[in-house]
């Protein structure tokens, strides 16, 4: 049988982890640092190449045009939930230790960022290896 | 590391011919989400209440879970799997996948966040701290270790069990997103021993 699989599909899922990689190097590099202070140079571009990389993984979803869409979603808004609690319960743990308002916002936004590719990358994941929804 | 038995395409998926019975399974067990919920709440009233024996307790416990069972999957469990007929392996994979579905997220989130916050009570998260850099080789680990899983083991796990839930699933796709399971499993559980290295070594 026929996979979507079989069809030649952007290179989403390696992007994907490109970018988790890029955020575990960030939050690495910010753990390490962490509670003395330091430059924050290397983290924001870190996040915001780590951005663009999940943008573009947007835009090239959206240009496939038959995909199994249902199947995308159905996995990927469970995701999305389950990292928002993982990403939210880092976040609280870095309020609660007094992080800086500085290292906070960058590692918000690694975390905001995390949780919004992992549910990408799932989804996908899942959605590549079935049949597309019928055409409306 | 591990023998993973390959799957012949186009080679019916049961013994006797004929595609295998699928055991009905739920994706996400239900009322494993309950003890998850439990573990959680749990977790950050210890962190709330700067409890540190709890916090210890959820450090110790689940991490050494989270090693325990990377390393018996990927080198006990999953050559085991790798040999077993792909009717039984996929009568396995929907009892065992949707545990690891809720259990490893659980375990590798509890670790982590109670060992920051013990890390933080006792002063080893400062650069000062003579094993300092024992510190950050563990977050190297672990770090390499969330790419591994989240990026290859996790949506290969999804994958089957999405492939599982088909009316006619796909052997030939099942075993390979198997033994990708597998083989990360085993990176993972390999790199496990040196977070007991280095554990090992922050606590003596």
């Amino acid at each position: 049988m026929s996979t979507t699989e079989e069809r030649t599909l952007p290179p989403v899922g390696e992007l994907a982890i490109a970018t988790i990689g890029l955020i575990v190097i960030g939050g690495v590099y910010m753990a390490a640092h962490l509670p003395k202070h330091f430059s924050l140079v290397i983290p924001i571009i870190d996040l915001a190449v780590a951005v663009a990389l999940v943008v573009t993984n947007v835009v090239l979803l959206s240009r496939i045009r038959s995909f199994a869409w249902r199947t995308f979603f159905l996995v990927g808004k469970w995701a999305l939930a389950a990292y928002m609690v993982i990403s939210g319960m880092l976040v609280y743990v870095f309020a609660r230790d007094h992080t800086p308002a500085g290292p906070m916002a960058v590692l918000a936004g690694m975390l905001a960022t995390f949780a919004v590719d992992i549910p990408m990358l799932f989804g996908f994941s899942v959605a590549r290896f079935a049949a597309p929804d019928p055409p409306t | 590391m591990v023998d993973v038995a390959e799957v012949a395409p186009g080679v019916p998926p049961g013994m006797s011919g004929g595609p295998p019975p699928i055991p009905e399974f739920q994706i996400v067990p239900l009322r494993g989400l309950i003890l998850v919920a439990v573990v959680i709440v749990a977790l950050i009233v210890a962190i709330a209440g700067n409890w540190l024996w709890a916090l210890d307790f959820f450090h110790v416990v689940g991490g050494g879970m989270w090693t325990g069972i990377d390393l018996f999957v990927g080198f006990i469990i999953g050559p085991i799997i790798g040999r077993m007929s792909i009717a039984a392996r996929i009568e396995f994979s929907t009892r065992f996948m949707p545990k690891m579905l809720l259990l490893m997220p659980t375990l590798v989130t509890m670790t982590l966040a109670a060992g920051w916050q013990l890390a933080r009570h006792l002063g080893h998260l400062n650069a000062g701290y003579n094993r300092h850099g024992w510190l950050v080789a563990s977050y190297l680990v672990v770090g390499v270790m969330a790419v591994i899983a989240i990026g290859l083991l996790e949506p290969a796990n999804l994958a089957v069990l999405f492939e599982l839930k088909k009316p006619r699933p796909d052997p030939d796709l099942i075993g390979r997103l198997m033994k990708r399971f597998i083989y990360t499993a085993g990176i993972t559980g390999a790199m496990q021993v040196a977070t007991l290295v280095i554990m090992t070594r922050l606590a003596t």
